[in-house]
């Protein structure tokens, strides 16, 4: 089965991080993702740039507005996904507190994948 | 990240709005900063035992409000201070706070707080000051570190500017559209100062300095979190990380300027050029142009060109146009003449720029690229007094290094007359 784990965390809190700070949580998640990797595991992983780059398109008018800024004005901002292929809940829960151990903080989202295209297995 | 270093990005975090909220709470400046350092101590107390709350900012302003109001009411000798349990179980009442924090004037409060800074009475130096202590939180010793100036020079700066802000009230009233746009305009203003005080200086603490560019970013990204529909904003932030993308090619390893051009531009910071590329996308869909959105444009166009050779000159003469025509000043002009002279060559820019002899004058960059343009045109000695009265003017070693080395190619290729040929 696969996985979103989405990575939802404060932004306000990202920014402030300093580049060496930065550079190490990446890099703490680049151990965790690689094992994933190694395991077959691991589908794409992205990391969102800031809300303040995000456009919103709402669709209750027609035609459809186009608003600067993210869908949801929430304290804790989608900042990235994962997609993993893991046998139970439980193991995906086990990968995303990996996750958790590498980068403390926010929350992160595990659902299950619905349909998936292109199709290719992670 | 260790937990310290996670709860002070928190804390770092949430001071603009914490402070701010306290700002209009207390309506004075010193006891909203040390109602929220005293909130700050009890966050590093209490979050590593409890873990962080969920909303960081409401619990500072929360306890820090709590906290200032016990002060005052110590002072009258009344009230012991809640023990630190009671400060852990404020789970409901800061929800309630939090709610009231999203649909409230928080965004007027931040603006007032950053506008403050930049209050006209104050001197760029000092409004850079104060945005770094009262917004950041910066240590007076980082700020002072960061000016090169001693800390208790630093102190004063920053307590005579508090005074001077604090004769001058702020109304705390919500601002009408023209006056919200007003301040907007002024802490733009503030935060690209900010930028560029880190980067324009080359010498000194590099480090240092790139942390104030860093912070001014943050700043502009926290500014269009607030008003994600202005595009003069959007393209403030993308001149911001265009700018700052390179910095890791501006100096070479012995701290010498490289020039744009002969920059490696493998260094440059590719996500903080991405983001200012669709930053900029952003904004020019509103089709409401405007100085940074021409700078970040021009910045962009740099940005795209893989070599230096590939970079559309033509087209960043024609921004630089526009830029003169809404924002008219000699050193635009001078940036202009750089353009002009890729496209139509070295003598009209050397036209373009004569009538700035005058005006810019004291200006180390006028002379630096008058005689680059002298140079191309072969007119060596004009260019040689260029180059001499550009390192007469310029503010650091590294400028200095930099035009001497244009000296010594112009020798080394142009010997003097009285130098025999092959001497060098």
């Amino acid at each position: 089965m696969q996985y979103a784990i989405l990575c939802y965390h404060s932004e306000d809190v990202v920014c402030s991080w300093s580049q060496e700070e930065d550079a190490a949580v990446m890099a703490r998640l680049k151990v965790v993702q690689e094992k994933l990797a190694r395991d077959g595991r691991l589908g794409p992983v992205a990391r969102l740039m800031p809300t303040t780059a995000a456009t919103t398109l709402r669709k209750h008018t027609d035609p459809p507005l186009v608003i600067d800024g993210p869908y949801a004005e929430t304290k804790e901002q989608l900042l990235g996904f994962y997609i993993v292929d893991c046998d139970t809940l439980d193991h995906a829960i086990d990968v995303a507190r990996d996750l958790a151990q590498a980068n403390p903080g926010g929350a992160y989202e595990i659902r299950p994948v619905a349909y998936m295209s292109p199709q290719d297995k992670t | 990240m260790t937990d310290l270093a996670w709860i002070n990005a928190a804390l770092t975090a949430a001071r603009p709005q914490a402070v701010a909220a306290l700002l209009r709470y207390f309506r004075n400046l010193d006891t909203a900063e040390e109602a929220f350092q005293e909130a700050c101590l009890r966050a590093l107390r209490t979050w590593p035992q409890n873990g962080p709350p969920r909303d960081p900012a409401a619990w500072l302003i929360m306890v820090a409000r709590n906290s200032a109001i016990d002060a005052a009411r110590r002072d009258r000798r009344q009230e012991a201070l809640p023990d630190e349990d009671v400060l852990s179980d404020l789970d409901d009442a800061e929800e309630a706070l939090a709610e009231r924090l999203d649909d409230s004037h928080y965004r007027d409060d931040i603006l007032r707080l950053l506008f403050i800074c930049c209050h006209p009475d104050l001197p760029a130096t000092q409004q850079i000051a104060l945005a770094l202590r009262v917004v950041s939180g910066l240590s007076v010793k980082e700020i002072a570190k960061a000016f090169l100036i001693s800390e208790s020079a630093m102190e004063q700066r920053i307590t005579r500017a508090k005074r001077r802000v604090g004769d001058a009230s702020v109304p705390f009233a919500a601002p009408g559209p023209i006056e919200r746009a007003e301040r907007l305009a002024a802490v733009a203003a503030m935060i690209y100062l900010l930028f560029n005080e880190g980067y324009s200086a080359s010498a000194g603490e590099v480090h240092v300095r790139g942390a104030l560019c860093d912070e001014a970013i943050r700043l502009a990204r926290l500014l269009l979190r607030l008003f994600p529909s202005e595009p003069e904003i959007m393209g403030l932030t993308a001149l911001l990380l265009l700018q700052h993308a390179r910095t890791p090619a501006r100096l070479d390893g012995e701290g010498n300027i490289v020039l744009l051009e002969d920059q490696d531009r493998t260094l440059w910071n590719r996500p903080m050029i991405e983001e200012g590329l669709a930053l900029i996308d952003k904004a020019m869909r509103h089709r409401r142009s405007g100085p940074y959105q021409i700078q970040a444009a021009i910045a962009a166009l740099h940005a795209r060109a893989a070599r230096p050779e590939d970079t559309d000159w033509l087209q960043i003469d024609l921004l630089y146009g526009a830029l003169e025509r809404i924002q008219p000043s000699p050193v635009v002009t001078l940036n202009r003449a750089v353009a002009t002279a890729k496209v139509r060559g070295p003598a009209a820019a050397l036209d373009m720029i004569a009538p700035l002899a005058e005006p810019l004058a004291g200006y180390f960059h006028f002379h630096g690229v008058r005689g680059a343009l002298l140079l191309q045109l072969g007119r060596t000695d004009d260019a040689r007094i260029a180059f001499d009265r550009a390192i007469a003017l310029a503010n650091t070693a590294a400028e200095a290094a930099h035009i001497r080395m244009h000296l010594d190619r112009l020798m080394r290729d142009n010997p003097p007359p009285k130098a025999a040929p092959g001497a060098s």
